[in-house]
């Protein structure tokens, strides 16, 4: 169980704040959509939550330490991240690429230790890719990739999973599956924090809701109270129509008039 | 993993073997099989004993080091770049390494000293390195334009060199350096780089994890613990121990960074940490089977090392390319 707490983040590039004061604290149990317009900073939170960047001020805390003070091989071992639209660099197989995710938990010579070949293949089967096992991972389709990467940043089991647009690029079924899969993950006590750009599958998976409009905080709260038109006119610029609860919600938009 | 990528190991270093026990039995000076295990074994100062233990011998070891700093070099950098083209010269230790030496034989310091050249060329790929240091971190894109910027600033020094060579000599002798030789180096040259190369080599060994992580790209490998910046460092300290030493004692010597780990990495799942140490062994077999080619092929003036792999490694270039070319997106 691990919580992250971000105070009074901000990040500058160019003269311009792309984050601009946010602060959010994030529990266990939490799956979070991060939505906002193109370019309201949501990558770039991720990026600060998963201590890959640091803030030019401000600071975020995983479980009251400051993400700067934990070691680096720790952290991997918390937290999974997953940037947009990952590639694999070489032609490795399908099972090597999703291995790669217990980097942090190997000793730096050697292979795979024996006891980690069974939870190999079961992430493997979990993200449906038993019959990619053994094929290049620069020969799958861009959703067999994402569903492949999906694989290789949950066999770690990681405390907190931040991954930015893992939905995109994935057919209905798999798309259901995946936000199937990060509900469940929240359900079992972890913390998952994804950019959503779906808000209908956000309004129906996720339970909490951090909205980004120009680098700040528009909203952050329970998905069911945050997810209204009012909100989607204030980030997106779009009038909508939110029907529906839970399982049964959708988001609906319309062209301004 | 199939099971020949399980033996690419045992394969390579095969292969060197052969390549090793080759090179000590080929050679200008034709000596019987049986002198040559006498003269391995026995310490006596017969003619067989001296070609053997005096020439041939230093001459393979100093080629097995230069090869095998060559080929883990390559296969490093091939591994943090995630570029196959990527090659040991990329960050300017080479031409740092030539510089050194061809101020040397300039100044005619070899005429006085002769391990001058091995020793400047030394110098010169640590200063190189430095160079590229000091101007590339902080990025991958940086350490490798620092690098070719360093390349182009040493070029222009050789070229400067060469320029106002004090006489005609010295100009040939500068150019007949910089095409790579193994000829005529002895114990005390392979005394000299010895430790430079094994230390690079060591530290080159040390990078496995972190090239593999970096199949999934910089951001994806700092997130799994790579710690990028210390990943560079590493690979400039461990390319500019070993191939600056190299290039120091041999000069210039293309193609056998490049060409080595492709040769590997099919044969191991294209994992970048298998191809390490099947790089170097096959560097190592590469250098000494180009450098029997420049003992067996009789020309009227000695057939330069650097060209023989070059002669042979650019045809393998344009394969490489056009492969390439077929598998791109």
């Amino acid at each position: 169980m691990s919580r992250l707490a971000a105070t009074e983040l901000t990040v500058r590039r160019g003269g311009r704040a792309i984050l601009d004061g946010l602060s959010c604290a994030l529990e266990p149990g939490m799956l979070v959509a991060v939505v906002g317009a193109n370019g309201a900073g949501k990558s770039t939170l991720l990026s600060v939550l998963a201590g890959l960047l640091k803030p030019d001020a401000g600071e975020v805390r995983l479980d009251d330490r400051p993400l700067g003070a934990i070691d680096r091989r720790e952290l991997a071992r918390r937290r999974a991240y997953l940037p947009q639209n990952p590639r694999a660099e070489w032609p490795i197989s399908v099972e090597r690429l999703v291995a790669l995710g217990l980097t942090p938990q190997l000793p730096a010579f050697g292979g795979l230790a024996g006891g980690l070949e069974p939870r190999l293949t079961q992430a493997i089967a979990e993200c449906d890719l038993t019959a990619h096992r053994h094929q290049p991972a620069t020969t799958l389709s861009g959703g067999e990739l994402a569903r492949a990467m999906l694989a290789r940043a949950l066999i770690g089991d990681p405390q907190v999973l931040i991954a930015d647009e893992p939905i995109a690029g994935l057919d209905p079924r798999h798309a259901l599956d995946t936000a199937g899969r990060l509900a469940a993950l929240a359900a079992g006590g972890k913390l998952v924090v994804a950019a959503f750009h779906d808000l209908t599958l956000a309004a129906r998976y996720t339970t909490h809701l951090l909205a980004l409009r120009d680098g700040r905080l528009a909203a952050f709260g329970t998905t069911g109270q945050v997810l209204t038109p009012a909100l989607i006119r204030q980030v997106f610029d779009v009038e909508a129509a939110v029907s529906g609860a839970g399982s049964t919600a959708h988001v609906d938009f319309r062209a301004p008039t | 993993m199939s099971p020949l990528g399980k033996a690419m190991p045992w394969l390579a270093g095969l292969v060197l073997l052969l390549a090793a026990a080759a090179s000590l039995f080929i050679g200008r000076v034709n000596v019987a099989p049986a002198e040559i295990l006498h003269g391995l074994t026995s310490p006596d100062l017969s003619l067989a004993g001296l070609v053997v233990t005096e020439l041939r011998l230093p001459r393979a070891i100093l080629a097995i080091l230069v090869g095998a700093a060559l080929g883990l070099s390559g296969a490093v950098l091939q591994g943090l770049l995630r570029n196959p083209l990527a090659e040991p010269g990329l960050l300017g230790v080479t031409s740092g390494a030539a510089v050194g030496a061809v101020l040397a034989i300039y100044f005619g310091l070899t005429q006085v000293a002769g391990l001058a050249a091995p020793m400047m060329g030394l110098l010169g790929a640590m200063g190189a390195g430095a160079i590229t240091f000091a101007f590339g971190r902080g990025g991958t894109l940086t350490l490798i334009l620092a690098g070719s910027a360093v390349s182009g600033l040493m070029a222009a020094f050789l070229a400067l060199a060469l320029n106002f060579a004090p006489s005609p000599y010295a100009a040939y002798e500068i150019t007949v350096w910089m095409l790579g030789s193994l000829s005529e180096r002895s114990w005390d040259h392979v005394l000299l780089v010895a430790p430079f190369i094994l230390a690079g080599l060591g530290v080159l060994g040390l990078m496995g994890r972190a090239i593999d992580a970096l199949a999934l790209g910089e951001v994806q490998a700092a997130s799994l613990g790579i710690d990028l910046d210390r990943t560079r460092l590493l690979a400039l300290i461990g390319v500019g121990l070993s191939v600056g030493a190299a290039t120091s004692v041999t000069g210039a010597v293309g193609f056998i960074g490049l060409v080595a780990p492709h040769l590997v990495r099919p044969f191991v799942g294209h994992r970048p940490s298998r191809t390490l140490l099947p790089s170097a062994f096959l560097g190592a077999a590469l250098l000494l089977l180009a450098d029997i080619l420049t003992r067996v092929i009789h020309t009227s003036s000695e057939l330069r090392l650097g060209v023989v792999t070059s002669l042979i490694g650019a045809p393998f270039f344009f394969w490489l390319v056009l492969r390439l070319r077929k598998t791109a997106p």
